[in-house]
C-alpha cells in the first residue's frame, strides 16, 4: 500500500518538478541574454538570442545537414536536402534586395572558387558524414549530449584556427576572382538552380520520399527567418567557423603563441577580435546561442537520460582527427555548410553552389568510411 | 549507466569555462562602444569576421 502511495506521490511531482527545470532554463537563457544586451550592447544580446533560436529550431525539429544528405546518398530519401533548399529560396528572397540597397555597409557570404576550396569543402564533406555532424550540427549535438560531437567540438574549433592561420597559403594557389549573383537577375538565377536541384532530387527519389513532412517545412522557414534576422541585426550572413576559429585563437594567444606570423590572424580587423570578448564577436555569439538552445530543448524533452554509445578507440581517434578536419577544411574552403553552403548560396556567391558539388562528393567518401571507422557502433 | 546528462552537462561546464577564460582575458566590456541595435539600416560598415571573408 504504501509503495503505491509512493509512486503515487512521485508521479505527482513529477511534472512539477519537470516544469521548474524548464522555467528555470528558460529564466536562464533570457537573463544571460539580458545580461549580454546590458553589458556589451543590444545589437550582442539580440545575436545571441537568434543563436538560441536557432539552436531551438535545429534541435527541436530535428533539423540538420549532414543526417539527410546520408539519407539522400544511402536510401534515395530526398526530403531534408529538399528542406535546405527551401529554406536557402527563402533567405534568398529577402537577402538579396536587402545586400542591393545597403550600399555595400552589409557584406554577403562571398568568397572565390579555388583550388584549396574545393577540395576543402570535399574533406568536409566527407567528415562531416564521419562525425555525423557538420558546422551546426557539431553545435547543436554537443550541447544536446552526443558524446561524439561534443569530443569533435574543441578540434573543429583548433582546426578552424590552424586552417585560418594557413589560408593565404593555400588560397595562393590559385583562386578565381570573386563571382556573385545580383540584384533581380542574380536571385532569378539562384532560385532557378535551386529549384532544378530540387526538381532533379524528385526525379530519383525513392517512392514514399517526395513529400517534405510539415515537421520540415516549419523548420525550414523558422530557420530562413531567423537567418535573415541575423543578416539584418548583424549585418553579415549567419556563419559558424569564423567564431570557432577565434576561440581558439584566444587560447593560442593567451598561451604566448605569435599571431603576428600569420597572414590571416594579423590583419587589423582579426587581431582586434582576438582581443576584444567574445561577447562582441556575431559568430560567437551565435555558436554560443545554438549549443544553449540544443541544450534547452533537450533538458524540455527530457532527452538527457539516453545511455552513451559503446565505440570502439578507433571511433574515438577518428572523431579527433575528423573533428580537426571540419575545422581545417572549412576555412580553406570558405565556410562550412551553413556560411558556405546555406549563407553563400542565399547571398549570391558561386562558391556556395561549388561548395554544395565538392562536400557532396565528399559525402560518399564519409557515408562509406564511418561504419569502417566504428562510428556505428560495436558488431 | 553513464547518460546524456554527463556529457551536455560537460559541454555546458565548457562554456562556461570558455566565457569566465574569455573575460579574464579580454579587453572588457564597454556597452556605450556598442554599435546601433540593428546594423541593417544604420550606415555603419559590417565588421567582416566571416567564414566566407578575405581578411582585410
Amino acid at each position: 500500500m504504501s509503495s503505491v502511495q509512493d509512486t503515487s506521490a512521485g508521479a505527482a511531482t513529477a511534472p512539477v518538478s519537470s516544469f521548474l527545470t524548464r522555467a528555470v532554463l528558460v529564466a536562464a537563457m533570457l537573463v544571460a541574454t539580458l545580461l549580454v544586451a546590458g553589458y556589451a550592447g543590444g545589437r550582442f544580446g539580440l545575436l545571441l538570442l537568434i543563436g538560441l533560436g536557432f539552436g531551438i529550431v535545429l534541435e527541436g525539429f530535428r533539423f540538420g545537414f549532414a543526417g539527410p544528405w546520408r539519407a539522400l546518398i544511402t536510401k534515395r530519401d530526398p526530403r531534408g536536402t529538399l528542406a535546405q533548399l527551401l529554406s536557402i529560396g527563402l533567405v534568398a528572397l529577402v537577402a538579396f534586395p536587402v545586400l542591393n540597397g545597403a550600399g555595400g555597409t552589409m557584406i554577403g557570404a562571398h568568397a572565390p572558387i579555388g583550388f584549396a576550396m574545393i577540395a576543402g569543402a570535399f574533406v568536409f564533406g566527407a567528415a562531416m558524414q564521419v562525425v555525423m555532424g557538420c558546422g551546426s550540427g557539431t553545435l547543436v549535438n554537443a550541447g544536446s549530449g552526443n558524446p561524439v560531437s561534443l569530443l569533435a567540438l574543441p578540434f573543429f574549433a583548433l582546426g578552424s584556427f590552424a586552417g585560418a592561420y594557413h589560408l593565404l597559403w593555400w588560397t595562393n594557389l590559385g583562386t578565381l576572382p570573386v563571382i556573385v549573383f545580383e540584384g533581380m537577375s542574380g536571385l532569378a538565377i539562384t532560385l532557378g538552380l535551386l529549384a532544378a536541384v530540387a526538381v532533379g532530387l524528385l526525379a530519383m527519389a525513392a517512392p514514399g520520399t517526395r513529400a517534405i513532412p510539415r515537421r520540415l517545412w516549419i523548420a525550414a522557414a523558422l530557420l530562413a527567418g531567423l537567418a535573415v534576422l541575423n543578416l539584418l541585426v548583424a549585418g553579415q550572413p549567419w556563419g559558424v567557423v569564423y567564431g570557432l576559429g577565434l576561440w581558439a585563437a584566444k587560447g593560442a594567444s593567451a598561451f604566448g603563441a605569435d599571431l603576428s606570423a600569420s597572414a590571416f590572424w594579423s590583419t587589423p580587423g582579426n587581431v582586434e577580435r582576438v582581443t576584444e570578448s567574445l561577447l562582441t564577436d556575431v559568430t560567437s555569439l551565435t555558436n554560443l546561442g545554438i549549443i544553449g538552445g540544443a541544450f534547452l530543448v533537450a533538458v524540455w524533452r527530457s532527452g538527457l537520460g539516453q545511455g552513451l554509445p559503446d565505440l570502439p578507440a578507433r571511433a574515438w581517434i577518428a572523431t579527433v582527427i575528423a573533428g580537426f578536419l571540419l575545422g581545417y577544411s572549412s576555412r580553406l574552403a570558405f565556410g562550412c555548410n551553413v556560411g558556405a553552403f546555406f549563407s553563400g548560396i542565399s547571398t549570391g556567391s558561386l562558391h556556395g553552389w561549388s561548395w554544395f558539388v565538392a562536400a557532396f562528393g565528399g559525402a560518399f567518401v564519409g557515408v562509406w568510411l564511418r561504419p569502417r571507422l566504428g562510428l556505428e557502433g560495436r558488431k | 549507466m553513464r547518460t546524456r546528462r554527463l556529457t551536455a552537462g560537460l559541454t555546458m561546464l565548457l562554456l562556461f569555462g570558455l566565457l569566465l577564460f574569455d573575460q579574464v582575458q579580454s579587453g572588457g566590456l564597454n556597452r556605450f562602444d556598442a554599435p546601433p541595435l540593428i546594423a541593417w539600416g544604420s550606415g555603419q560598415a559590417a565588421g567582416g569576421a566571416h567564414c566566407a571573408a578575405l581578411p582585410r
